[in-house]
This record gives structure tokens, sequence and C-alpha cells, in this order.
């Protein structure tokens, strides 16, 4: 006997999404997916927006790990509320241990919560967490080819944000070209070209997470 | 490696069917990957076969049905297949363009007994 099923294999996880996706809306928070290759300078970026955002959002940092809390010890460090998940193997973070992780954090006193997802441009593409935006960081070191590469992630980004502008003299990146196909593979995404380092672009970058967390509390 | 999480994701959607129709078995389970998904149906097969041990699925035979990238050009309409990794229109050059299929991962049917 033939049994039509058509659901979607990840059923379950995006069920656990869409608990997340209450309990944010309960509380007014916005939820922002990062994800990128390791290295590209995720944690960096934290640092630097939670300085950006610092007076005007409350926010806190959910890290993703195969293992180590190297990544939550800096953030804390620099004042900044951070959870750490470790996976223990597993490539990407998925809706329920991103739900534990939110029950941890003292969401009546926040804003924002970026999840800095395992660095990996495959399979975080898959795993719906909940959050509203999804972000995806590549640096200029890594070169201008990963939307050719890794298509899914780039289609589904609601921005793009090249890391390391500082090194563009020393590394083969074209920005133009990058920004044509990104632009062409995904209109609604946006493009940020920031140095976490110098601070270069990051007020755009802040600007704009600013403008979605107020269309968050506006609902 | 997301297979893991994608095939005991996939083996709990198959058993909640199979225990809904009464049924002990399962002989055939119908799933549909996209090129652009990721996921790789041997990887599938190699988790699927210690998973589904002492299951009402266990030796259950996995029939994928792979879907290709297609697209559509914003530009003039054209609707192709991207496979270079210069992803433009083939008729017109186009960069603007929507992905149609790809990204596909649902099981579409099961074959109890």
């Amino acid at each position: 006997m033939e049994i039509k099923v058509l659901k979607n294999i990840l059923n379950a996880n995006n069920q656990i999404a869409e608990q997340n996706r209450r309990l944010l809306a309960d509380k007014s928070i916005l939820a922002v997916n990062v994800m990128s290759s390791p290295g590209a300078g995720k944690t960096t970026l934290m640092l630097r927006t939670a300085e950006e955002l610092k007076g005007r959002a409350r926010i806190a940092v959910i890290e993703g790990d195969v293992s180590s809390s190297i990544d939550t010890e800096k953030l804390i460090q620099a004042g900044v509320t951070a959870i750490q998940i470790n996976t223990g193997g597993e490539c990407h973070l998925d809706a329920g241990m991103v739900n534990s992780a939110l029950l941890n954090l003292p969401l009546d006193e926040l804003d924002i919560v970026f999840i800095e997802n395992v660095g990996n441009l495959i399979c975080p593409g898959e795993f719906e967490l909940g959050e509203h935006l999804k972000v995806v960081v590549t640096s200029t070191p890594e070169g201008d080819d990963k939307p050719h590469k890794y298509p899914l992630l780039f289609t589904i980004a609601d921005a793009f944000v090249v890391n390391k502008t500082d090194l563009m003299p020393y590394v083969n990146f074209d920005m133009d070209g990058f920004s044509q196909v990104v632009k062409g593979l995904n209109q609604k995404a946006v493009l940020f070209e920031v140095c976490s380092i110098t601070g270069d672009g990051i007020g755009d970058w802040g600007a704009w997470i600013m403008k979605n967390l107020d269309k968050v509390r506006a609902i | 490696m997301h297979e893991m999480a994608i095939t005991r994701s996939m083996l709990n959607l198959v058993l909640e069917e199979t225990a809904k129709s009464s049924s002990n078995r399962v002989t055939m389970i119908n799933i549909v990957l996209g090129e652009m998904s990721g996921v790789v149906d041997r990887c599938v097969q190699f988790y699927f076969d210690f998973m589904s041990r002492d299951t009402p699925a266990e030796g259950a035979e996995l029939n994928f049905r792979k879907v290709a990238n297609q697209a559509k050009c914003r530009k003039c309409g054209n609707v192709f297949s991207p496979r270079d990794i210069f992803w433009s229109c083939d008729k017109c050059g186009s960069m603007e363009i929507e992905i149609t299929a790809g990204n596909e991962l649902y099981v579409e049917s099961i074959e109890v007994e």
C-alpha cells in the first residue's frame, strides 16, 4: 500500500523553529542567524556590533561550535551576554539547540539575539531556527566565488556582509563582480562591506539591524 | 555531514506515518532531493542502514528522485538549468535570475505492508 506523505524531511525541526518564533515574538526580540565559513570573522563582527549598538539595544549572542567555548569567553570578556552551544560533531545548529539556549538567556532583558552558527556554508542553510533574518558573512581572503560554490545559502540570505575589506589590496577579491552575482541570485538581500577590526562600514550594518528591530517591535 | 540529522528526521517522519497507517513494515521510501540541497544520497543510505535497525523501516528500499537546479531569467523569462559555475542566463547572459527548483528535500510517499 502506498501512502502519500509530501512532508519536508525537516518537519520536526521546523515545528520547533515555529516555537522559537513565537517565544521571540512574545518578547519582541529580533533574532539574526549569522552564517559563514570558519574564519570569516563572525565573532569579531559580533564584538564590533555589540560596541556599535551599545546604548541602543540590549544584545546577546548564541555561539554555535562543534567544541570549545573560546568564542563565548571572548564575548563575555568584552561584556557581551553570550551562551555557548557545543554541537558535539553536528555541523550546524538546529532549532532544538537554539530553543535550549533561548530558555537559558534573560529574554526579558534583551532586544536582539544573534545566533552565530557553526562555521559552514552548506549545512546551516537547511535548518530553520526561528530567526527573523539570515545573514551570510564572507571575507575577502576567501575569494569572490563562494556564491557559485554554495548557492543555497546565498539564495536564502537577507543580507551579505563582506568582512575584512582592509585586506582588499592584498587579496584577489572582485567586489563589483561579487555584488553583481549575489544581487542577481537574490534580489531582496542587502550587501554591507565592512571591516570588523577598523569599524569601517559597521555604521550602515548597525543601522540596518536597528531598522529590523523597529519592525519586530511594531508587530 | 548534515545527512545524519536529516536521516534521523526522515526516519522519524516515516515511522510516524507508518504508525498512523497501522502497518508494521515499510518496504519503500520515496524521497525527493534537490541538487542544491547538498544532501548526498549514499550518505543518507549509510546512516539509514543502521538507524533503521529494529524498526518497521528496517530493510526498506530508499528511492531518491533527484531534481536538477532550475532557474528563470528575470530579464528575458528564459527557463534553464544553471550548469556552469557562472549562474547567468544561457540565452541573454543576465545574472538576474530566480531559482525555481533545486532545493527540494521531502518524503513524497512510502510503501507499507
